[in-house]
């Protein structure tokens, strides 16, 4: 099914799109797509809707199980509090992604804003994946308490830092993937970091085909350099505060 | 109790763009990028700022007014016949927009200050300074009445509604300007009243603001002690008069004032090189007072051009965009694109670290010199 989305309010594109889901439609081509919020949220079934023009913030929210792939740059918060299916960005993409993610993918192409991953979480096989071409803002992974979150850096120079300060802050779980060097002051207090083992490799290998696959990468340029891994130094550092 | 009440995902929208080669463009595409930030805002606040609009009377202090009642523009009129020569006085055109409810007295004036009382014994000795003291005057001492903007060949447009809203009820669409500043309001902490919208102004400063002010007192203190009256009840009007204070009294450059104003912390002075370190330090220690704490960003507009800025930690959204000679700074990437549809480059802002777009000089010298 195609839309064009010229002009269209969020919450007449959306209704659209869930009526036509629930009546069996299952590939959406949204054309002229610009600014429009909140595509895909609270779809429930494994529809692939192909965005192209700039989607509106909160892009995924709460989205269970559909497949969104975005010709152009994303905005602010999408995959806000996601739990199944997957977001395709073929650019950049804003602050605030993943936010409270809680399972699904979402992979983005180029850089992204500040506190990507915040507050992502994971629970038994719910373990959300978010891997991100480019470099990353300032408060990277903040409060995340599980998930794996990946950062490539691929075309950034030698010695360039793919984060901002703050990364990790405030982490009680869950595993950050840096690709190349990581400067320890612009770590949080609460992550240490380990150079990843053959095990890690087991976990992001096929992760990274998945998103070679997508963006038509060679996986074997980006096993090139090795990964940081970034761990929460403590469990549940908050877990008595509010309970003794 | 069955009543229902939806969730209103608003927080303010901020747009602005310049033709740094000074080619002047009607007030119909910055109505067209607020307007796509719709949802950011809640119908209490828009407003416009446009510079180059007034190439006609480059050299007065344009004066737009708001006022309550006809005795606020009587007295208000007494009061700026008596310090200014009045060259001209007219209602601020507007047409009737169903989203526009009671709009109060509009009024323009293009002024010259009497050269005889900006020089001389206890005399500010400056045009600038003696036209600030007169917008402190109407805004603290006039009932009903209050400046909207006080610039040369510069305006702001502003009330309670919706941007787009506003836009219309101004007639945007008969101005031409070459650098242009918009908000949308979605008012948290202070009341949505046509004093209160956005862009707050002082001279040919304007600010368009996304956030809050949290160190709004402490500014406000500082700025009393140098004769700027806040009285507009919203956080944002201490940050027009700080880059007037900074900017133009002190001299500051722009990038100075950024960092007087969203200074770096201290963990990361102590880790820079001499001589920025001790250059920092000096900063935060002068201008500790002026230091803005809370989530903001900010597009702040003179003569020169505008300029987007975010807090140190970028509380709050900012993209920016280059076509050509264009530079366009938005809340939203969307709202750059409706505008713009393939920039040459397209970025995120960072920070505390502001994003500059000027008139080429070449250009600033043709406008000054047309006037």
């Amino acid at each position: 099914m195609q839309i064009n989305a010229k002009g269209m309010h969020y919450r007449k594109l959306n209704a659209i799109l869930k009526e036509a889901a629930a009546s069996g439609v299952a590939h959406f081509e949204l054309e002229n797509v610009n600014g429009q919020r909140y595509l895909g949220t609270g779809l429930d079934r494994p529809v692939e809707i192909v965005v192209n023009g700039v989607p509106g913030n909160d892009l995924g929210a709460f989205m269970d199980g559909p497949t969104v792939i975005v010709r152009g740059n994303g905005q602010d918060a999408i995959a806000n509090t996601m739990n199944a299916g997957k977001i395709v960005v073929h650019g950049h993409a804003g602050d605030v992604l993943a936010f409270g993610m809680r399972g699904g993918k979402l992979f983005i192409k180029g850089d992204v804003g500040y506190r990507v991953g915040i507050h992502m979480k994971a629970y038994n096989e719910q373990v959300p994946v978010v891997i991100i071409g480019g470099g990353a803002g300032a408060f990277f992974g903040e409060y995340m308490a599980g998930g794996v979150l990946v950062l490539l850096g691929l075309g950034y120079a030698p010695g360039q830092s793919l984060i901002g300060d703050y990364t990790g802050t405030g982490m009680h779980g869950g595993a950050i993937y840096i690709r190349g060097k990581v400067d320890p002051e612009l770590l949080g207090k609460e992550v240490a970091v380990f150079e990843a083992n053959a095990e890690d490799r087991a976990v992001l290998e096929p992760h990274l085909l998945e998103y070679c696959q997508e963006f038509g990468l060679d996986p074997a340029e980006i096993n090139r350099q090795p990964f940081q891994k970034l761990v929460p130094v403590s469990h549940r550092p908050y877990g008595n505060l509010y309970a003794y | 109790m069955d009543q229902v009440f939806p969730r209103i995902p608003s927080g303010c929208a901020i747009s602005g763009m310049i033709d740094r080669s000074g080619g002047r463009m009607t007030g119909e595409a910055i109505i067209a990028s607020i307007a796509l930030m719709h949802e950011r805002s809640n119908g209490l606040g828009g407003g416009f700022a446009g510079y180059g609009i007034y190439p006609d009377f480059p050299e007065h202090y344009a004066f737009h007014l708001i006022y309550d009642s006809e005795t606020a523009r009587a007295n208000t009129e007494a009061f700026l016949a008596s310090r200014f020569a009045i060259d001209a006085s007219e209602p601020i055109p507007t047409r009737p927009v169903a989203g526009i409810l009671d709009p109060p007295i509009l009024w323009r004036y293009f002024l010259a200050p009497k050269e005889e009382l900006v020089h001389g014994k206890d005399r500010p000795a400056d045009a600038d300074d003696f036209t600030l003291r007169a917008v402190m005057h109407i805004n603290h001492s006039i009932a009903g009445a209050y400046v909207a903007s006080s610039g040369k060949n510069m305006g702001a447009f502003k009330g309670v509604g919706y941007p787009e809203d506003i836009g219309r009820f101004y007639r945007l669409e008969t101005y031409a300007g070459y650098s242009w500043t918009a908000h949308g309001r979605f008012p948290t902490n202070t009341p949505g009243w046509w004093g209160g919208a956005h862009p707050f102004t002082i001279l040919d400063w304007s600010v368009v603001h996304n956030g809050e002010i949290s160190s709004y007192g402490i500014n406000r203190r500082y700025l009393e002690m140098f004769g700027y009256t806040c009285d507009l009840q919203t956080d944002t009007e201490v940050v027009a008069y700080l880059f007037d204070l900074l900017g133009r009294r002190h001299g500051l450059k722009f990038q100075e004032i950024c960092l007087a104003l969203a200074a770096p912390f201290w963990k990361d002075i102590d880790r820079m090189p001499e001589p920025a370190r001790q250059k920092l330090t000096a900063i935060r220690m002068v201008y500790g007072s002026a230091l803005l704490n809370g989530p903001f960003s900010i597009i702040v507009g003179n003569r020169r051009g505008i300029t987007g800025f975010n807090d140190r930690i970028k509380l709050r959204p900012m993209m920016a965009a280059r076509k050509g000679d264009m530079v366009y700074m938005a809340s939203e990437e969307s709202a750059i694109i409706e505008v713009c549809s393939s920039p040459d480059e397209v970025w995120a802002a960072r920070g505390g670290e502001p994003i500059v777009a000027e008139l080429y000089d070449n250009a600033a010298r043709k406008i000054a010199r047309a006037s």
